[in-house]
């Protein structure tokens, strides 16, 4: 059996800041839900659906709040689903919410994904002590630091890509009226000379820490014929691995290569670096994005995703415009992240990017990962419905 | 839509578990019987999904190193949600009905005793006005069984009966954590605990696993002479306020139950963490008096967080394996006082 | 001896929330000892009001003040109160319906036993002498003594200091335990072993051992000693202090493929400069005295060089 055609027709975002003193959670989820169903043309009475999607329940010392927030965000009276798949899950939300309308069971789903990370503090989170363990654990980036140390060794990459991939985001993000951090005047120079943090990782190649959500209003067929420029959904695709496994690649790991090449079949694409025109790709620290370049297949392993990007091919209008939104190095509401992705692709096809619009997309690719580079969720819009 | 059927069904139950928050080593033995009943492997398991919580382990992600038991090289399809098993369960449903895999397993864990569980579930509340005051579940169900002894919709004779036939029926099943029926007399001779609530009508904190394995058509045919075939499944929630409420009712429940179907159902497993909420279900279900409630013992015998609403559709399932019944129904609650609820129907076909 | 190792560990943040302007104003009122209810669009008065609409679903804008007096509509007793309910001592939740609301509200009643509360009882809420503006300003509920005896309110809202934010802090304890496995090589420390277990299907041996192989989902069974002397795969230097950091940065940060092991551990590097670390540079534990030696990790306080040469690239490639 076919999945059911879906399309997104509704996309909405919080301005996303440091701190949203302004919101309380309930909120902080409405004004991206109010957007994205203004956006949509609906209201909260045609939702046949809600999923929620928020990283580790800790962040917000609320669990499974998805029940206190059922009323304010209209679930009340209908099914409402809380996926929770560590940093990717605001892609996997997407694609389950999606997946309720592929599957033939509501027509009209809004999915919400959202993190308000200033009730408490991301790294503290991030790094509660594990008893009779060692304690060098030092978040994220601590995490990630030893594998693009790894990653610049196989590839041979010079040390300045990283800085690149900053500058490049830092400045996309000034075009998008959203993003948290506008920060003017971000070059390679200026992003070599900020602090070393987790040496190879620095200051401003790191992602911040922001209070912000997303939402999507996934409709079926039918519905969407009768949207304006609905953002078909042509490919969706989950994986997950181990965290850590004798002799498992960190730098390019099984499970975001298989979740890629079973991404690009369903979707029919052959290429990935010329048939998609956009792509919006989960970079917390830069270095990802020549490391996700060769895992996706957009460039060769081992070196092909370094060189693409110190050729200028990411940058807005080279030949794979990667995070024209800023991406996750400008705004990361950790549960929410994932789903911007997704929602700025969408952007992009539907011709709704705004400053940072794409000329003519028409293909564009969502992804997330979360954990330790271990969960994958990514998806594939179109302008265009879906023939296969 | 698929036809889609459960077809194999393990769990663990007891007082205290005294390994990982994880709970790592008791989902591979589940696993193991699953893949016995089956006669799979895991490579013949096209999609995994968990449902677990990071406030019963104290850590955030707790649920990411669960995926070991699984056996992940080469990867996996696989996602996890932050609620029972049931919706876990939801969750590979609706993969399958994408036509994407044919057959999932789904699992969830939960270790209650690590924490005080009735500190860590007032986490689960609206955290401005009902956390700082730190109400627990049995407080939130004493104040909805209230209501109804008020209203005269129930009495503590008709709670007494619920836990007796619970109890008893527990005897008869393995896994129970507190079992051994005695009198409806002798229940009520004893003292209230939590007034109105005695002891007994609260369900035993317990720590378990479970998982449950679905499969699409012909999959399901090969490894099961009496698949359960899913003719119903839906869930819904209603507010979370417990003054906006009506508490002696459960809405949510109404719709899940209206939606799946309950007409003709032999045999009801519902979660009811408190005897008083099993007669508001029930009702809701528009369950007939000749519906048998919880052979199993239901939750009043043992409820792992997390598993024990998968549980209720597992052991449903069973009866239909057996060929005790052909129609029967498993429900699951989560949120305080029946706030949210998904009920599923299943028939045995001959 | 217990089959496996606990230890507590203690979860605890004071959560800083911002309220927006619905819950910001309840709050505000309670600070002024006033309760303020929502009208909802069905005309019902709500208190707490709710943030949004139940039926048109937009932001409630329409308040009203209600009475600091009420009407018990259902009660429960607590007989061993947790930490941070609103008394130390027994006493009741219940929820009340303040006069001049049509939905009750849930909070505490102090009385000293089930025999002094009943649905239908009169009440009036007790202030707390300092109030913030959080749902403990008010203390309790207890009983109205006497229509017209209400404790006396504060005087109106201060409209120009609206409650924005409460802090409300979680502090939740847990009894950590770790696996059998775990526990084993746990226990293998406390003796100046490092223990590892061999997955018998791929036939790996992982360190620390886990409950299962990753990759096969089987149990790793067979116990096998490994050298402390090991290499550096891969690294980083943390510079960043963090809340609840343990280590004085900067620090390295390392995992150490120890010989005989196929998986790395993540340990501390010493002795040398951070910046002379290297990728392939063999290392070997440095333990600590053996009369601090607990069931930990920590028995080893760090790694350090052993002056032999780098390990090939070749021979740690596939662990990256």
């Amino acid at each position: 059996m076919a999945k059911q055609p879906a399309a997104v027709v509704g996309i909405g975002q919080t301005h996303h800041r440091a701190k949203r003193e302004d919101v309380s959670m309930a909120g902080l989820c409405r004004e991206a839900i109010d957007r994205a169903l203004a956006d949509a043309g609906m209201t909260l009475d045609d939702v046949d659906a809600i999923v929620v999607g928020k990283a580790p329940d800790l962040f917000e010392g609320v669990m499974m709040p998805e029940l206190f927030l059922a009323e304010s965000l209209g679930a009340a009276g209908k099914p409402l689903l809380r996926v929770h798949t560590a940093g990717s899950v605001g892609g996997s939300t997407a694609i389950v919410a999606a997946s309720l309308v592929q599957a033939g069971v509501h027509k009209r789903v809004l999915t919400v994904a959202y993190e308000k990370q200033s009730e408490s503090n991301a790294m503290w989170a991030l790094s509660v002590p594990v008893p009779f363990n060692m304690p060098v654990h030092a978040g994220a980036g601590g995490y990630f630091a030893p594998h693009v140390r790894s990653y610049i060794r196989r590839s041979g990459a010079p040390t300045h890509i990283g800085a690149i991939v900053a500058a490049k985001d830092r400045t996309n993000a000034l075009r998008n009226p959203y993003a948290h951090l506008h920060n003017e005047g971000t070059t390679v120079e200026s992003v070599m000379a900020s602090q070393m943090l987790w040496d190879p990782i620095r200051y401003d190649e790191t992602c911040p820490s922001s209070d912000g959500a997303c939402a999507l209003v996934i409709v079926d067929e039918d519905t969407a014929k009768a949207s304006p420029n609905p953002a078909w959904i042509h490919g969706t695709v989950m994986r997950s691995e181990a965290t850590s496994a004798a002799e498992r690649d960190q730098v390019n790991p099984q499970a975001s290569r298989d979740a890629a090449a079973a991404l690009w079949k369903q979707a029919g694409i052959t290429s990935p670096i010329d048939e998609i025109d956009a792509a919006e790709i989960y970079v917390p620290f830069s270095w990802f994005e020549p490391m996700w370049l060769e895992s996706l297949g957009f460039a060769d392993a081992n070196g092909g995703g370094w060189r693409l990007t110190e050729s200028g091919g990411t940058a807005m209008d080279g030949r794979i415009p990667v995070n024209c939104s800023g991406g996750v190095l400008s705004s990361n509401p950790i549960g929410a992240s994932g789903m911007l992705r997704f929602g700025e692709a969408a952007l992009q096809v539907r011709g709704a990017a705004g400053e940072h619009q794409v000329d003519g997309a028409r293909k564009a690719l969502g992804h997330a990962y979360g954990g330790g580079s271990q969960f994958f969720a990514m998806w594939v819009v179109g302008a265009a419905r879906p023939t296969n | 839509m698929r036809d889609v059927a459960v077809v194999g069904f393990a769990q663990r139950q007891m007082e205290e578990f005294d390994g990982s928050p994880t709970c790592v080593e008791l989902l591979v033995p589940l696993f193991e019987e699953c893949y016995e009943q089956t006669g799979w492997t895991r490579t013949d398991v096209g999609f995994w999904c968990s449902g677990s919580s990071d406030y019963l382990a104290g850590r955030s992600f707790s649920f990411v190193q669960a995926v070991d038991a699984i056996g992940v090289i080469p990867p996996v399809n696989e996602s996890h949600v932050e609620m029972d098993l049931a919706w876990a369960m939801y969750e590979a449903w609706l993969k399958i009905q994408t036509g994407e895999v044919d057959t999932a397993v789904v699992y969830a864990f939960g270790k209650s005793s690590a924490g005080v569980l009735r500190r860590t579930l007032a986490l689960q509340l609206e955290p401005y006005t009902m956390t700082p005051l730190w109400p627990d579940t049995v407080s939130l169900a004493g104040l909805q069984a209230r209501v109804g002894l008020d209203t005269g919709q129930w009495d503590e004779r008709a709670m007494a009966e619920v836990v007796n036939r619970s109890l008893t029926d527990a005897e008869k099943n393995e896994y129970a954590v507190r079992k051994g029926g005695s009198s409806v007399e002798e229940l009520l001779a004893r003292p209230r605990y939590a007034d109105p609530l005695r002891k007994h009508d609260c369900a035993p904190v317990t720590d378990g696993a479970a998982a449950l394995v679905l499969a699409a058509g012909d999959r399901a045919r090969e490894v099961c002479d009496r698949p359960a075939w899913i003719t119903g499944l839906a869930h819904s929630v209603d507010a979370m306020s417990m003054g906006t409420r009506d508490l002696t009712r459960s809405p949510s429940a109404e719709r899940a139950g209206t939606a799946a179907g309950t007409a003709g159902v032999e045999v009801a497993e519902l979660h009811a963490p408190f005897s008083h909420q099993e007669l508001i279900l029930r009702r809701e279900l528009a369950l007939g008096d000749d519906v048998a409630v919880n052979p199993s013992g239901g939750a009043l015998a043992g409820n792992p967080m997390f598993s024990a609403g998968g549980i209720r559709i597992g052991e449903a399932a069973r009866r239909i394996w057996t060929g005790d019944a052909t129609r029967t129904l498993g429900h699951a609650t989560s949120g305080p006082a029946l706030q949210q609820n998904l009920v599923c129907v299943m028939e045995g076909r001959s | 001896m217990a089959r496996t190792l606990s230890a507590p560990v203690t979860v605890a943040f004071d959560y800083t929330r911002s309220t927006g302007p619905v819950v910001g104003r309840f709050l505000t009122g309670l600070r002024d000892g006033v309760v303020v209810a929502g009208r909802t669009s069905d005309g019902r008065v709500v208190v707490p009001p709710p943030e949004f609409d139940p039926i048109t679903h937009t932001a409630l804008t329409d308040f009203v003040e209600v009475a600091a007096t009420g009407t018990v509509s259902s009660w429960t007793w607590v007989p061993e109160p947790v930490k941070g309910q609103p008394l130390d001592r027994p006493f009741a939740f219940v929820l009340v319906t303040l006069d001049g609301a049509d939905t009750p509200f849930l909070h505490a009643l102090d009385v000293a036993s089930p025999a002094e509360v009943s649905t239908g009882m009169r009440v009036q809420v007790r202030w707390r002498g300092e109030r913030t503006g959080a749902v403990t300003d008010i203390e309790a509920f207890e009983p109205l003594v006497g229509e017209g005896s209400a404790s006396p309110a504060g005087g109106g809202l201060l409209e120009d200091h609206l409650v924005t934010g409460v802090v409300t802090p979680v502090e939740l304890d847990y009894l950590y335990a770790a696996s059998p496995e775990e526990s084993a090589f746990y226990r293998g420390l406390a003796e100046g072993r490092i223990l590892g277990q061999r997955c018998p299907a791929c036939h790996k041996v992982y360190v620390p051992p886990r409950s299962a192989c990753p990759v096969d989902g089987v149990a790793t069974t067979e116990e096998v000693e490994l050298s402390e002397v090991g290499t550096i795969t891969t690294f980083c230097v943390v510079n960043v202090p963090f809340l609840g950091q343990r280590i004085t940065p900067p620090y390295v940060s390392a995992y150490v493929l120890l010989d005989g092991a196929d998986i790395a551990i993540l340990h501390l590097i010493l002795d040398i400069a951070a910046d002379e670390v290297r990728m392939g540079m063999r290392v070997k534990a440095v333990w600590k005295p053996r009369e601090e030696w607990g069931t930990t990790i920590e028995n080893i306080s760090h790694f350090s060089p052993t002056g032999e040469p780098d390990a090939d690239y070749d021979t740690y490639r596939q662990h990256l």
